[in-house]
């Protein structure tokens, strides 16, 4: 299992393939999905006022004349707020804009408090990327990037705090976002949550770090465009946007609801119609949205309170080259580098610094498959947040080294390395003695539990004597009952295969 | 009693008179406050006291201020406080000027007259059954009045060169970005720039010299040192050239204006400047033009006024929508109206190439005609400022067009961003006449220094025919 990027694509996958052949009947039918994500970039301040974007302050504490839009106030840019925008650009692969313009995007609603959002239209930031993911059912898949660019975020309402009233905190207002817009590249549900569970691998805190990409605090949010058509077409379809996703399962689960309702209408003769439809969580039905609430001409025009974004090639040119090695690379080189699979790859590249532990261990270590086993059945269960391992490399060499000196078995270590975590200054050795876990690999002891174990299964001995070869795992077992599980393996299979030969 | 006292309770006479007369160009101001910044004064040691000390200065309604309510003409935000300052204000205060109080203009500054205000009109002091200009005829009322020598105003479409032409007093209209925007409520974001007036050259140009300058807080303020005091107007004009663009001598030119600009063009051939006729070709389009990208961004800029945080609130809570209506509906006065529902149109889908982006191509066409004109040697243009002296009262409140086309002259400077002033250069049949420099962009010191050599061989109240 892979931590820190969030249950098993597969599984939901190949539920969703099934529901799919049995709703499209006779016809077999594609889905075709494009996301629209936005995503919160970790700044300190907002997007064009310095008021903290601190989540879970008590209702608008951080808010000034900019972000509340009172007459006169005027917006200036984050320069951090570019700077993260541009890495998450690069780091999916998109050709970033020495020039771009911010433009206004017109509506009404309480908590917009200027009438417009500061967004980019018709020259963003940047175009052209793509992010490869493996797909359950088509195995490796890229989806290309239409489109990244920056906007402000809008403030929240609250439908539910004052009876009858709505309530609206602007803390929200003015965070900085980007908008990161798919082309129509995605061919299931579970396609559409296995994107972005990649995207937030690359852009969340495991590798690039611009957000947190956490659905459930809305710093990472969905709206997805799904149309069917008969499979094998390669028509575009009218489409419907989905809105209210607010889980990566929510997407999968509501996508597979509209693409169901799709087909259903159109095995009925019905025609699609292209509307916002919202998904109800609880029920897990998705419903057209009011009429009202969809129908928006937005007036987009260029945002005269602030000049183009100009930025340098030098500098973009360094912003560039401070990108991490992303996952996808890094999968690919440890493949090949330390021979693991691409599925053990996966593993110790899920984040930056798990990746990073693991070459640490394969310094340490030697071999890349033992640095593997190390990391992802021992050491990884170390971690609290699936995204580090809180032990540092040194410390635990010391334990691998002492199971290679065959002074801990593979078992106590296991037994070790949590302690160690509680005692950092405290040596392992000192730790699996004060523990009674250091093995003994000493012939008198161990000849001694041999030969009280052949004592008490005599009848086993006889059997394998007889030709039982496979009792041999249990007689060396039964050696390490009776070591209480400090006897050395290698030491107690030497001693009673000599032992059963006589 | 100190100084600044003195200078204050001075001017606090001085308004208190103007009012009386029936001027109305103040919304609001109070001898206490007046006393208050004096003392303030007073008490700040002498090296802090910078260039404007103990001035006392008038401030446009459109531009916050922490003293007064910023009500902009409107009755969508009457009694608004604004919690903070425009940067403006703030180096009035840090120059030692002292705020005399807020003065009226039309409603967000859409108007050419003042009679669009929601509490009432200005009225020109030089004949009170005319209009003072607009939209900051409240400023260039106060100090045609004698109530202060110095006053902010702003600009969208010549909204401070058109009252000071009509009241006899001068009005600068910076480079865009030279004064930062940051307080400044905004109407036209790509045309607005803050403009000071004065009761002669050296007032204003001193004024703008005291808030001009970058602001961290305006991402469109130019990155340049802030403009210098003036200098002492300059005897010869000699080696300056003076383009005299034809498209703004249209025949049938109103007689007294026609009559003034040319003793005005008279007058600075007799200085020694070179006059030299130029054309650009695009100045015919510049209303149209203006009237495309001014409304457009006002009805953006005026979303904010939707009854939700602050200002009016109208038509009950029970449903948004026809809280937005009636707010909107009841607070916002029949021009801001007419804007919102131009500008909202010219940017809806479909609509949005045949206008705005048009408009966009030949603001640039009207911005390229003064480069070029100004590539070729030219130093300034001269020109009218208005096409007509002062109008009454109800003359053109009927008819928007002919409102707008008061606008003709000044207009294509907001457009181009470069700066212009207006400055008296004579009567007709006992009304002032403006005169109009333009200068390249960042060319305010070079309109200057010609207004006020121009200025010293001008007797602003002598009759031009």
């Amino acid at each position: 299992m892979t931590p820190g990027v969030g249950g098993d694509p597969a599984d939901g996958a190949k539920a969703a393939a099934e529901l799919g052949r049995r709703q499209a009947g006779a016809t077999s039918w594609e889905t075709v999905v494009g996301l629209e994500v936005h995503v919160q970039l970790l700044t300190r301040t907002k997007m064009f006022c310095a008021c903290s974007t601190r989540f879970g302050d008590p209702p608008n504490t951080n808010v000034c004349p900019v972000c509340l839009g009172l007459p006169g106030a005027l917006p200036v840019p984050n320069e951090q707020a570019v700077r993260l925008a541009v890495r998450a650009a690069y780091a999916l692969g998109c050709t970033v804009h020495g020039r771009s313009i911010f433009a206004r995007k017109n509506y009404f609603y309480p908590d917009l408090p200027k009438g417009y959002q500061i967004s980019q239209f018709e020259e963003p930031l940047a175009t052209g990327g793509s992010l490869a993911f493996v797909s359950a059912e088509r195995g490796p898949v890229t989806v290309r990037i239409k489109r990244v660019h920056l906007e402000e975020d809008a403030g929240k309402s609250f439908h539910d705090r004052v009876p009858g009233m709505t309530a609206v905190d602007f803390n929200r207002s003015g965070v900085p976002l980007i908008e990161i817009v798919s082309e129509p590249d995605l061919r299931s549900p579970a396609e559409a949550r296995a994107y972005l569970t990649v995207l937030k691998q690359v852009l969340g805190p495991g590798y690039v770090a611009v957000s947190n990409c956490n659905m459930e605090e809305g710093s990472l949010r969905v709206d997805a465009n799904l149309s069917v058509r008969p499979a094998g077409s390669s028509e575009l379809r009218t489409r419907t946007e989905v809105k209210n996703l607010n889980a990566f399962s929510g997407v999968e689960r509501a996508l597979t609801a509209e693409r169901g309702r799709q087909i259903a209408a159109t095995e009925r003769g019905e025609k699609i119609e292209q509307r916002t439809m919202t998904f109800d969580a609880a029920s897990g039905e998705v419903h057209p949205m009011r009429s009202k609430e969809e129908s928006h001409d937005y007036r987009y025009f260029p945002e005269p309170d602030i000049p183009p974004l100009v930025l340098g090639e030098a500098w973009l040119a360094q912003e560039r080259r401070q990108l991490p090695e992303l996952p996808a690379a890094k999968r690919e080189r440890f493949e090949k580098q330390f021979t693991l699979s691409s599925a053990e790859s996966a593993v110790v590249t899920a984040t930056a610094a798990i990746a990073d532990y693991f070459e640490g261990m394969v310094k340490g270590e030697g071999s890349g498959k033992e640095a593997w086993n190390w990391v992802a059945n021992d050491l990884l269960s170390l971690s609290t947040d699936g995204e580090s391992i809180p032990l540092p490399v040194s410390r635990a060499v010391e334990v691998t080294g002492l199971v290679k000196a065959g002074k801990l078995s593979r078992q106590a270590a296991k037994r070790v390395l949590p302690e160690m975590l509680e005692h950092p200054a405290e040596p392992a050795l000192a730790i699996a003695e004060r523990l009674g876990l250091l093995q003994v690999s000493d012939s008198g002891a161990i000849d001694g539990w041999v030969r009280e174990t052949l004592e008490a299964h005599a009848a086993e001995v006889a059997r394998y004597r007889a030709g039982e070869a496979k009792l041999l795992g249990f007689l060396v077992g039964q050696v390490m009952k009776r070591s209480a599980g400090k006897a050395d393996p290698k030491a107690v299979n030497a001693a009673l295969a000599a032992a059963l030969k006589t | 009693m100190t100084e600044f006292r003195t200078a204050a309770r001075d001017a606090a006479a001085r308004i208190a008179a103007c009012e009386a007369k029936g001027t109305h160009a103040f919304l609001a101001w109070s001898e206490r406050a007046l006393l208050e910044q004096a003392d303030a004064l007073a008490a700040a040691p002498a090296a802090a006291r910078g260039a404007l000390a103990g001035e006392a200065v008038a401030v446009k309604d459109v531009i916050a201020d922490a003293t007064f309510p910023t009500t902009c003409g409107s009755k969508i935000l009457e009694g608004w406080r604004s919690p903070f300052e425009a940067t403006a204000v703030r180096r009035l205060r840090e120059a030692g000027a002292l705020v005399a109080g807020k003065t009226g203009c039309d409603e967000f500054a859409m108007g050419s007259s003042t009679e669009w205000c929601a509490y009432g009109p200005s009225r020109n002091p030089v004949d009170p059954s005319r209009v003072p200009g607009g939209s900051s005829g409240g400023s260039a009322a106060a100090i045609a009045a004698g109530a202060v020598t110095m006053a902010l105003g702003s600009e969208t479409g010549g909204s401070v060169r058109h009252p000071a032409a009509f009241c006899g007093v001068v009005g600068i209209k910076p480079t865009y970005g030279r004064v930062s925007r940051y307080g400044l409520v905004a109407f036209g974001s790509s045309l607005d720039q803050i403009g000071t007036l004065g009761k002669d050259v050296a007032s204003a140009a001193r004024l703008l010299a005291a808030v001009s300058g970058r602001d961290d807080r305006d991402a469109t303020t130019l990155d340049r040192v802030p403009l210098g005091e003036p200098g002492p107007a300059a005897a010869s004009l000699a080696g300056t050239v003076i383009g005299v663009p034809r498209e703004y001598f249209p025949a049938g030119l109103h007689a007294g204006v026609a009559a003034a600009a040319r003793k005005a063009l008279e007058r600075l051939k007799t200085l020694g400047a070179e006059l030299r006729d130029v054309s650009l070709p695009h100045t015919g389009y510049a209303v149209p033009t203006y009237y495309i990208v001014a409304p457009a961004e006002a009805s953006s800029n005026l979303a904010r006024y939707d009854g939700v945080r602050y200002g009016l609130r109208e038509g009950g809570l029970s449903d948004v929508r026809a809280m937005y209506r009636a707010t909107r509906g009841q607070g916002f006065g029949p021009e801001v109206r007419r804007r919102i529902l131009l500008g909202t149109y010219v940017l809806s889908a479909g609509y949005y190439d045949a206008y705005y982006g048009k408009a966009q191509r030949v603001r640039e066409a009207i911005r390229a005609d003064f480069a070029r004109v100004f590539a070729s040697g030219v130093h300034a243009l001269f020109t009218p400022t208005t096409p007509t002296p002062a109008f009454k009262f109800g003359e053109h409140i009927a008819d928007p067009l002919a409102m707008y086309l008061s606008d003709v002259f000044v207009c294509t400077a907001n457009l181009a961003w470069v700066p212009a002033l207006s400055l008296p250069i004579g009567r007709d049949e006992g009304l002032p006449v403006g005169g109009q420099l333009i200068g390249p962009m960042e060319g305010e010191s070079t309109i200057i220094r010609i207004a006020q050599a121009l200025e010293r061989v001008t007797d602003p109240v002598a009759e031009v025919r």
